[in-house]
């Protein structure tokens, strides 16, 4: 036993981290491990050291054009011919300091080297970085929209001086210019760090921005003729360390500081990409990808990012609807249960077809599960809804919780019955359709076929066809109203939060689904599931892939828990080029 | 401390009959009761008194004139010499503003308006004047020198609805204000 533990001795430091493919390095006098060919900046960051900075983003290429991240470096001294290297007790040896700073974006690590993260040298160079940074910046951070998440105004405070010692006049350059759709840029703001350029480069694949001009009139631009009008473009709006970038539909909306972050996921399309929702009161302001490099990276396409509008728009239906005739008129939640239940029951099980939706939670279809057994239905499908995949983060399942439905319902094909029952309803043979959360029109229904079943009854978020030819309407919750579970096209568990109140008397969808299995089993209120906990823990006693999981255990990042072979081809993009070291990650 | 003993006062006979007191004290209000009728209270020219003693005729009279500089009434917006609202709605007096009594909904200024290139100014500005506390934080919070103390006191309204400032009755509050830092000028 003696033997082996002498040997480790007698091995040094750097052959100790060589075996695991890792170097020494010393950050602020500490010594500590980490991988080969990592960049400095994120050996600081592992070390829990702030290296202020703008143009650096772990997941694009660092050109190193913002000296912000300015440090202090030191190798060994090299030995003269035959000279042995001086080492400590602990077998580190002596570090060499550079009388000059380096930038810690753009160089990697290597052996036995140091840095210094602070020190006289480090302050005075961010200072003097920083004040030539704000020589022609503008004192725009009144009308600024990234005022209180501007790192400018951040650095400045920690690294700037109170006031300009510069005198002349500042220089003019466009502002409030119309880039594209949906981003304004503002070029007097723009500090010249690059980073959407390369952005719009290597991530979303339309290199359409450039920076024309040089030395202090350097402008961000579009390519003539062009337009900065990818649908990944609002990407390059969350990176702007500055408000050079700021999105058109959040423009002027609310100041960020006012607003409370929810960390939930993206409900458009297989994905599942992670969000943040930014919401002050009931309102939602804005939506931001959340980091997730196992689903989005930093990402999120534009068109996902602004379609929260429809929760509060003029469509969004606020209260339980009848038909009385042939409009429609508010009633209670209790009668509009309790009506749809009566309704129900006054059909055979074979008449009635339940037409449920793969943008439904687990838990919802879970319930639904239940709802069918309980009118002794097997007619029960989701309605597929496949696009094509726009090679980056949308995914040709265009319904976020399709593997979910699989498992939940433990079926390959939840779609199966759709046409069965699209001929039971033109046939005659299907008097009674429950529709849950799904649009019949999408689901390839006319509206002739609409107005044939005796009895539709529906949970739906907005007013359209399937809301017109509902004989009762129950009104649900939006995806950023509630919470639950979903799986995505990989296999991956993850959580919806909720983030605001559902609007008017709108209900979370697996309430109503609860309530409606009470009134058909004829049973009190209250007997049922008193929160989504409860309706997970009952689902994971039932299907095996949820087993030991709960809506706390998922986290907010998710877990794999079944293995579909989908990749998200972003995520291809990004570990090729991390394999290539062209990016950290 | 010692303690310290009292011993009561040795009152007379007549003392001791303490009608003699309250006469006393009844002619000193008498005498102050007459001058006051006949205008010739202590006092009563600074207070610009011109009915019963000291007594200022409240609403009829008012003290506004004595207000010091520093008196804070209700809160309202400023133009400036060129008639610009000063106000950029940045809604940092929304965030300051202890008793949450300010509500701002920011808007745009479209691009055919003279002061376009400041881009931002308040669609609507409201002050509940019930829940303000006339603290003066949103006077030092405000970057553009937009929102001011004034010297109005006597907020009042029917109903709650009243008591709501909107954008219009602030900048007719507040007025036009000059020689402040005029930071949208042609430099800019």
């Amino acid at each position: 036993m003696s033997e082996p533990a002498a040997t480790v001795e007698a091995k040094l430091p750097k052959d100790l981290a060589a075996e695991r493919g890792m170097v020494n390095v010393q950050i602020d006098g500490v010594w500590l491990q980490v991988p080969r060919g990592m960049r400095m900046i994120e050996a600081c960051k592992l070390a829990q050291k702030e290296v202020p900075h703008y143009c650096y983003h772990p997941k694009l290429t660092a050109p190193g054009n913002c000296r912000m991240c300015l440090v202090q470096m030191g190798m060994p001294p090299r030995p003269a011919p035959g000279q042995d290297p001086v080492r400590d007790a602990d077998g580190y040896e002596n570090i060499g300091w550079m009388p000059r700073p380096v930038i810690a974006c753009a160089n990697t690590v290597s052996e036995n080297m140091g840095i210094r993260t602070g020190g006289e040298l480090v302050e005075k160079c961010r200072e003097g970085v920083m004040e030539f940074l704000l020589i022609n910046h503008p004192l725009d951070c009144p009308i600024c929209d990234q005022a209180g998440e501007c790192r400018l105004q951040e650095f400045s405070v920690e690294h700037g001086k109170g006031e300009s010692r510069f005198v002349d006049a500042k220089v003019k350059k466009p502002k409030n210019v119309d880039i594209g759709p949906r981003v304004r840029l503002d070029d007097e703001r723009c500090i010249m760090c690059s980073r959407c350029i390369r952005f719009m480069d290597e991530v979303a694949a339309d290199p359409v921005l450039g920076f024309t001009q040089r030395g202090t009139h350097t402008t961000l631009t579009v390519h003539p003729g062009k337009r900065l009008d990818s649908n990944y473009s609002l990407n390059t709006v969350d990176i702007c360390p500055v408000g050079a970038l700021t999105s058109n539909d959040f423009r002027f909306q609310m100041r960020v500081w006012f607003l409370k972050e929810t960390k939930s996921i993206d409900v458009n399309c297989g994905t599942g990409s992670n969000i943040t929702i930014w919401a002050r009161g009931n309102k939602v302001h804005r939506i931001t990808p959340r980091q997730n490099d196992e689903v989005n990276s930093n990402w999120m396409p534009d068109s996902h990012r602004l379609s929260f509008h429809q929760i509060d728009s003029d469509k969004r239906l606020t209260e339980p609807l009848a038909k009385d005739g042939s409009v429609h008129a508010p009633i209670s939640w209790g009668s509009a249960i309790a009506d749809s239940a009566a309704e129900l029951r006054k059909f055979h099980a074979s008449e009635i077809a339940i037409i449920a939706s793969a943008r439904m939670t687990n838990e919802e279809l879970f319930l639904v599960r239940a709802l069918a057994s309980e009118l002794g239905t097997s007619l029960v499908t989701t309605v597929p809804r496949m696009g094509e995949s726009d090679g980056l983060l949308i995914s040709a399942d265009r319904n976020p919780n399709s593997t979910g439905a699989k498992l939940v319902w433990q079926s390959g094909d939840t779609a199966g019955n759709l046409a069965t029952i699209r001929e039971g309803v033109r046939q005659g043979s299907i008097k009674a359709l429950l529709v849950l959360s799904e649009d019949l029109v999408e689901a390839g229904f006319s509206s002739e076929d609409l107005a044939k079943p005796a009895f539709i009854a529906s949970i739906q978020l907005l007013a359209g066809p399937t809301a017109e030819a509902s004989h009762i309407v129950l009104p649900g919750a939006a995806f950023a109203e509630k919470r639950g579970s979903m799986v995505n096209v990989t296999g991956r568990i993850q959580r919806l939060n909720r983030a605001v109140e559902p609007l008017g008397s709108a209900k979370d969808d697996w309430e109503i689904l609860r309530d409606l299995i009470l009134a058909l089993q004829g049973a009190k209120v209250g007997d049922g599931p008193n929160s989504i906990e409860d309706v997970f823990k009952a689902m994971s006693s039932q299907v095996p892939e949820f087993d030991g999981l709960s809506l706390s255990k998922i986290g907010d990042l998710g877990q794999a828990i079944v293995a579909t072979g989908v990749t998200i081809p972003l995520l291809d993009n990004e570990r090729a080029r991390k394999a290539a070291g062209l990016i950290n990650g | 401390m010692a303690v310290v003993k009292v011993t009561r006062p040795k009152l007379n006979a007549g003392e001791k009959m303490y009608l003699g007191a309250i006469f006393k004290g009844f002619v000193i209000t008498m005498k102050h009761a007459i001058a006051s009728m006949r205008n010739k209270t202590r006092g009563a020219d600074a207070m610009e008194s011109t009915g019963l003693g000291i007594t200022m005729q409240y609403p009829e009279q008012k003290w506004d004139g004595h207000l010091p500089d520093y008196y804070r009434g209700a809160p309202a917006l400023v133009t400036d010499e060129q008639d610009r609202e000063r106000c950029v709605s940045c809604q940092l007096c929304e965030f300051i503003c202890p008793p949450k009594a300010i509500k701002i909904t920011p808007g745009e200024i479209p691009s055919d308006d003279p002061w376009a290139k400041v881009e931002k100014r308040p669609k609507e500005f409201e002050i509940d004047m019930t829940r303000c506390i006339y603290c003066g934080m949103c006077e030092e919070v405000c970057p553009e020198q937009a929102i001011y103390l004034r010297k109005d006191y006597a907020i009042t309204g029917l109903k709650r609805a009243d008591m709501v400032h909107n954008k219009k009755k602030l900048y007719e509050i507040g007025g036009k204000r000059v020689g402040l830092v005029n930071k949208w000028n042609e430099l800019k």
